[in-house]
């Protein structure tokens, strides 16, 4: 499959990133050539394999739903860029 | 005597027989970071001052009388991806570069419940991607063997500072190999446990379903000492298993006779260094001599469970790291006016290249119309692995494999083409993908002077296993006591 640069715009939006000309051309190159090896996937004899998601069995974990106070509040507020009374500030969302 | 030659159980031993003090102990390991870091360049950030502040107060109640912990005081260095509290968390990244974590990972909860003393935080590859430290934001960690050459990675410079004597241990995690790779180049004995036996709550996320903490240390015994400290379940971490309590030090046997060991052929094959090579048949016809079951099989895996680890592995790092969006970990693009231009420029400004190419790799591979060709396919292979896998181990008590190809490579050589640098992975992502443990004991030198790693691979929850196998190997063959770094520049 040859990868496109219209494609790479795609995923590069999808991904919430915006590259220069000079990164577009090196990812085309590095994403073609990864794609190539991992095609090898296709030859692998997977005939009536179930998929697997995690390392161990799938299933269920419960636990009580309790609430639990976190009160490091200032902890968490002293990685926001930007704060304002005690909350995370953003630019307008809605015009 | 230089203290900082000396494993933990020699400190143990020479602490109780007051030969020596928590004081001294971690004085010559903050003077040996004095010494040493500017060449080797291990540490993010240094904690040698809180330290030292700390080592007094444990000596103090030491002295007082009071009863403390057999670890208190020790030292140790965490990989700068463990969220410590009130101390920065990069994961060398820029992206991360004044995060501060509200809250201690359990890891670290048990590190300081039994009063050890964190030297500091350690150098990686940018949210551990990478097998050479290279990708770094902050600096590249130098090999003590030879300081042009690469320590390995992710954990590189966890792996540089337990070799450069810098700290006694430290932790690592290992999503593909980061834990054991490093190990190999730099000497020195690193584990990966099994999925599930570390909790991975407070570890800043890489692949979910890889991602593991684990141990670096100078030998097998202080490796189930400390794993002892950090395995259990956590109900914070709902993927972690509950397997009762276990003293890993009850391992620590020599006796290995009948033990059955399998040599799968094609992890011996094309792309393997020959020196490596025949280290690693030395090291297996030892084996034999010492009474073990030595049989070769066919595993042929490896090219399968490469590449389904860049797919999955990508996958999801693209989900993982859509949280840094700007808004909430520290780093805001000083140029965004608008949302999505915070979105946007903060993530295209503060990802370095490799983890950009990640990102755009896992996006690609779990976007529409090629989901099923890639994303679902690799889940399928990892069922194939893990069948394959369970296969072996219905013959045998342990896999034994080289940890790394090569020995340690050159600063920049690998570090322009993703592809190689890949293939660096190629013997210890099969044990990520099947979610087994590993560990890997130092062999040998190659020509150069260079170590060699043997990984040593273990059933689900067979640390015990692997421990006893490594353990019996160092006893035997004392790697230690023939080879040291030189600091070669």
């Amino acid at each position: 499959m040859q990868v496109s640069k219209e494609e790479i715009l795609h995923i590069a939006n999808l991904a919430q990133l915006e590259l220069k000309d000079e990164e577009i051309e090196k990812y085309i190159l590095n994403l073609q050539e990864i794609l190539d090896f991992a095609n090898i996937v296709n030859n692998a004899p997977t005939e009536g394999l179930d998929i697997t998601i995690g390392a161990n069995e799938a299933k269920n974990i419960f636990r009580k739903d309790e609430v639990k106070t976190f009160d490091n509040i200032e902890g968490l507020l002293q990685n926001a860029p930007e704060q304002d009374k005690h909350m995370f500030k953003i630019p307008k969302v809605l015009d | 005597m230089d203290i900082t030659e000396l494993t933990v159980h020699e400190l143990q031993g020479k602490l109780k027989n007051k030969e020596l003090t928590i004081t001294q102990i971690n004085e010559a390991y903050v003077n040996r970071i004095k010494e040493k870091e500017p060449e080797v360049q291990a540490f993010i950030t240094e904690l040698t001052d809180q330290g030292m502040k700390q080592a007094k107060q444990i000596q103090n109640k030491i002295d007082n009388g009071e009863k403390v912990g057999d670890l208190a005081g020790i030292p140790i260095g965490i990989k700068d991806i463990i969220c410590t509290k009130g101390v920065k968390t990069t994961c060398a990244s820029k992206m991360l570069e004044n995060f501060i974590a509200p809250y201690d990972a359990t890891v670290m909860e048990k590190i300081n419940a039994e009063e050890m003393i964190d030297l500091g935080k350690l150098n990686m590859d940018e949210f551990a991607m990478g097998g050479s430290t290279e990708y770094s934001y902050f600096k590249k960690t130098r090999n003590p063997w030879d300081l042009s050459r690469v320590p390995g990675g992710s954990s590189g410079g966890s792996a540089a500072a337990v070799s450069a004597n810098m700290v006694p241990w430290a932790l690592g995690t290992d999503t593909g190999g980061s834990i054991r790779q490093p190990a190999a180049l730099c000497g020195v004995v690193g584990l990966k446990p099994t999925y599930g036996l570390v909790s991975r709550y407070g570890l800043v996320a890489f692949a979910s379903s890889l991602d593991q903490v684990g141990v670096f240390t100078k030998d097998v015994q202080d490796c189930a000492i400390l794993l002892n400290v950090i395995a259990g379940h956590d109900e914070k971490d709902t993927t972690s298993v509950d397997v009762g309590s276990k003293d890993y030090t009850k391992s620590l046997q020599k006796d290995i006779k009948g033990l059955r060991i399998g040599v799968p052929k094609e992890f011996y094959g094309e792309g393997i260094n020959p020196e490596v090579k025949s280290c690693l048949e030395t090291a297996i016809a030892k084996y034999k001599e010492m009474g073990a079951e030595v049989e070769e099989f066919s595993l042929d895996i490896a090219k399968y469970a490469l590449a389904t680890y860049y797919i999955i592995a990508c996958a999801e790092a693209s989900s993982n790291l859509g949280r840094y969006d700007g808004i909430r970990y520290t780093y805001r693009s000083p140029e965004a006016k608008t949302l999505k231009e915070i979105y946007k420029k903060s993530r295209s400004e503060a990802f370095g290249a490799e983890v950009k190419r990640r990102i755009i790799l896992g996006t690609y591979v779990l976007s529409s119309g090629y989901y099923d060709a890639y994303y679902k396919k690799a889940q399928q292979v990892r069922t194939l692995v893990m069948n394959e896998f369970n296969k072996a181990f219905e013959k045998y008590d342990v896999i034994i494999t080289p940890t790394s190809p090569t020995t340690a490579f050159k600063l920049g050589s690998k570090s322009n083409n993703p592809m190689e640098m890949y293939l660096a992975d190629i013997c210890t992502v099969s044990v990520n993908i099947a979610g087994l443990p590993g560990i890997s004991v130092p062999c040998g030198v190659d020509s150069e002077g260079m170590p060699i790693g043997m990984q040593i691979i273990g059933n689900k929850f067979c640390e015990e296993t692997i421990i006893k196998t490594a353990y019996a190997y160092e006893q035997e063959t004392k790697f230690r006591e023939k080879y040291k770094p030189t600091f070669k520049k």
